[in-house]
């Protein structure tokens, strides 16, 4: 009953490894937005912040297939990244990981805005008067002060990430071994007369996950809390 | 030499000042809260940008308006020690101590880690978080992490206003010692007139976001017009003076000014040092005769100057000691009494016991002079 057959393995390790590289390349894009939008004021700040929000409030289906449109071997950005950098991303697992990117980016940009409106500018400014650069505060002041939101933002994103249905379905298919994650196949296995018992393994496997994911970044967040507070 | 002309409009508040002083010893800018101490000191940090003017140190400009000259604020050179100590509280101790060392040029750093941590008594602190501090430790190792950024320049913004009176005292004597030992230049901003008699040479009087006064601390402390900025409650004189003799047997120490002498309870500081008394003027009665039967030690002969405010219950009596101007509050009824007025001959009664340490302030650059006369360090 518990021994995972070949095909739930596969499914559990595409998983895995979609959302640490949905993680690994939105997390930096992230924070570049997040502090965008907290520390900077520009035209059209209420357009960006719109945008990055969009997934959390369009049908996942829609995101797919505005993915499709663009990022489709026809799609104006899938075709430059086609000819320039030999990359595609439709129908394959890395379409897969910008899927459960663009899904999970308006919960990553959330925790990090937060923690870096949290931040004590005083501090900053405290830095810049003892000699450091802007570029030098962030790195040695603002960032480490903000660690407990990035470890939040990267939590909450895999965690996303690993549960991404609609927009993944829409944009990359269900193949296996190639875009089948972990949901995926949970749909796959809901809809063969057989397939009962896998369904509940992977469920299993799915909150197990999510558990985990939690309880690691609460303890993390524990300990950040308590080097910072002393 | 520090000159600023600067202009800048904040929410509800207009800053527009005119300074000019020179930059040795302690400068201090007094005003209430919101005069616009603190805006001042930050532009001059480069933390907030003026709408116009100029600032330069020594010659370098720091900001000027017409040009658009804004040097950011870690080119300065300048130490800030804040009021609330700004510690970076996920560094340890050493770690913030050797923040701005590490970034100051090498061949600009005459102080050590080393001498700073000996200095401000910093030894068993180093491995600690700022979390694990006292309001004290942490002003502390503030202070001795701006100095270590080797400013040219430091500036104190009310460093000891969220300290209790203990507190004050343990970090006054570190700040007396980076004056006289390491002769750093400072500005310091403060509301707190005693602080200031122990510790600055010249005084700015800062009112509305308007430089009202500029001078040396004894000369503007003495002004009747200035009266209202120097504070009421604690107004005073504050008189130079030099420490002439000790008195072993009832521990009491003389100080000499040109008006007379003055007997307060012992210091322990040599022959000759220079020191600064403030001498409230609540502290001071007057008497048309010198009286000869009671506990008043310092019984001085003076003429009256000025009256000040005659319609109150109180009378502020500024009387001439000498060349020495001190400042007496008396009641409205005894000043009808002895029928005081300008030209007339009184004395000046203080009870020692009011000349306490919180009095006194030791004038700056003496020290070297001191070890010179083989008095020994103090």
């Amino acid at each position: 009953m518990l021994e995972l057959t070949p095909l739930e393995w596969e499914a559990l390790l595409l998983s895995l490894r979609v959302a640490t590289l949905s993680v690994v390349v939105s997390l930096p894009f992230g924070l570049f937005i997040a502090w965008l939008l907290a520390r900077r004021d520009f035209a059209g700040k209420i357009l960006l912040d719109g945008l990055v929000h969009l997934p959390l409030v369009v049908p996942p289906v829609v995101v797919g297939y505005l993915l499709l449109l663009l990022f489709g071997r026809q799609g104006p950005l899938g075709a430059w990244l086609y000819d320039h950098l030999g990359i595609t991303l439709a129908f394959n697992w890395k379409g897969a990981a910008l899927a459960a990117a663009v899904m999970a980016f308006p919960l990553m940009v959330r925790a990090m805005r937060l923690s870096l409106e949290a931040v004590d500018r005083k501090l900053e400014s405290a830095a810049r008067t003892l000699g450091a650069g802007r570029l030098s505060v962030f790195v040695t002041i603002t960032l480490p002060l903000m660690w407990p939101g990035l470890l939040t933002a990267a939590i909450l994103g895999f965690a996303r990430s690993l549960g991404e249905f609609g927009a993944t379905i829409t944009f990359v298919s269900n193949i296996p071994g190639e875009t089948r994650t972990l949901p995926l196949a949970l749909y796959s296995l809901i809809q063969s007369p057989d397939g009962e018992a896998g369904a509940l393994r992977l469920t299993v496997i799915a909150v197990v996950l999510a558990l985990a994911a939690l309880a690691a970044s609460e303890l993390l967040a524990r300990r950040i809390k308590r080097r910072l507070e002393g | 030499m520090l000159e600023l002309v600067v202009k800048k409009r904040l929410a509800a508040f207009a800053l527009d000042v005119e300074l000019a002083c020179e930059t040795s010893g302690i400068v201090a800018l007094f005003g209430r809260s919101g005069a616009g101490k603190t805006t001042l000191v930050n532009i001059l940090a480069g933390l907030i940008r003026p709408d116009s003017g100029r600032v330069a140190l020594d010659g370098e400009v720091l900001y000027d308006g017409a040009s658009g000259r804004h040097l950011p604020p870690e080119r300065r050179r300048l130490g800030y020690v804040f009021q609330e100590g700004r510690l970076f509280p996920h560094m340890t101790v050493r770690a913030n101590l050797t923040y701005g060392y590490k970034r100051a040029a090498p061949d600009a750093r005459p102080i050590g880690l080393d001498q700073i941590v000996a200095l401000l008594g910093l030894e068993g602190l180093l491995g600690r978080r700022p979390a694990d501090l006292s309001g004290g430790e942490k002003q502390r190792v503030a202070l001795g992490r701006a100095l270590l950024a080797n400013p040219r320049l430091l500036l104190m913004d009310e460093p000891l206003a969220a300290l209790d009176q203990p507190r004050k005292e343990e970090i006054l004597p570190f700040i007396e010692r980076l004056r006289d030992e390491l002769e750093i230049p400072m500005v310091y901003v403060s509301h707190a007139m005693d602080e200031l008699v122990r510790l600055a040479d010249t005084l700015v009087l800062m009112s509305d976001g308007r430089v009202a006064a500029v001078g040396p601390i004894d000369e503007l402390t003495s002004r009747l017009d200035l009266r209202p900025l120097t504070g009421r409650h604690e107004a005073g004189a504050v008189i130079p003076a030099r420490l002439a003799g000790h008195d072993r047997v009832f521990g009491l120490s003389d100080l000499a000014f040109p008006g007379g002498r003055l007997r307060v309870p012992r210091l322990a500081v040599p022959l000759g040092t220079k020191l600064r008394v403030r001498i409230r003027a609540r502290d001071v009665a007057l008497a048309l005769s010198a009286p000869k039967d009671s506990s008043f030690l310092n019984v001085l002969k003076g003429r009256v100057t000025e009256l000040g405010g005659e319609q109150g219950p109180l009378v502020d009596v500024l009387l001439d000691l000498g060349g020495t101007p001190l400042w007496a509050r008396i009641t409205n009824l005894s000043c009808q009494k002895l029928q005081l007025a300008p030209g007339k001959e009184v004395f000046a009664l203080i009870k020692s016991v009011a000349l306490d340490r919180h009095a006194l302030g030791r004038i700056a650059g003496e020290r070297r002079f001191l070890e010179s006369e083989d008095e020994g360090s103090p």
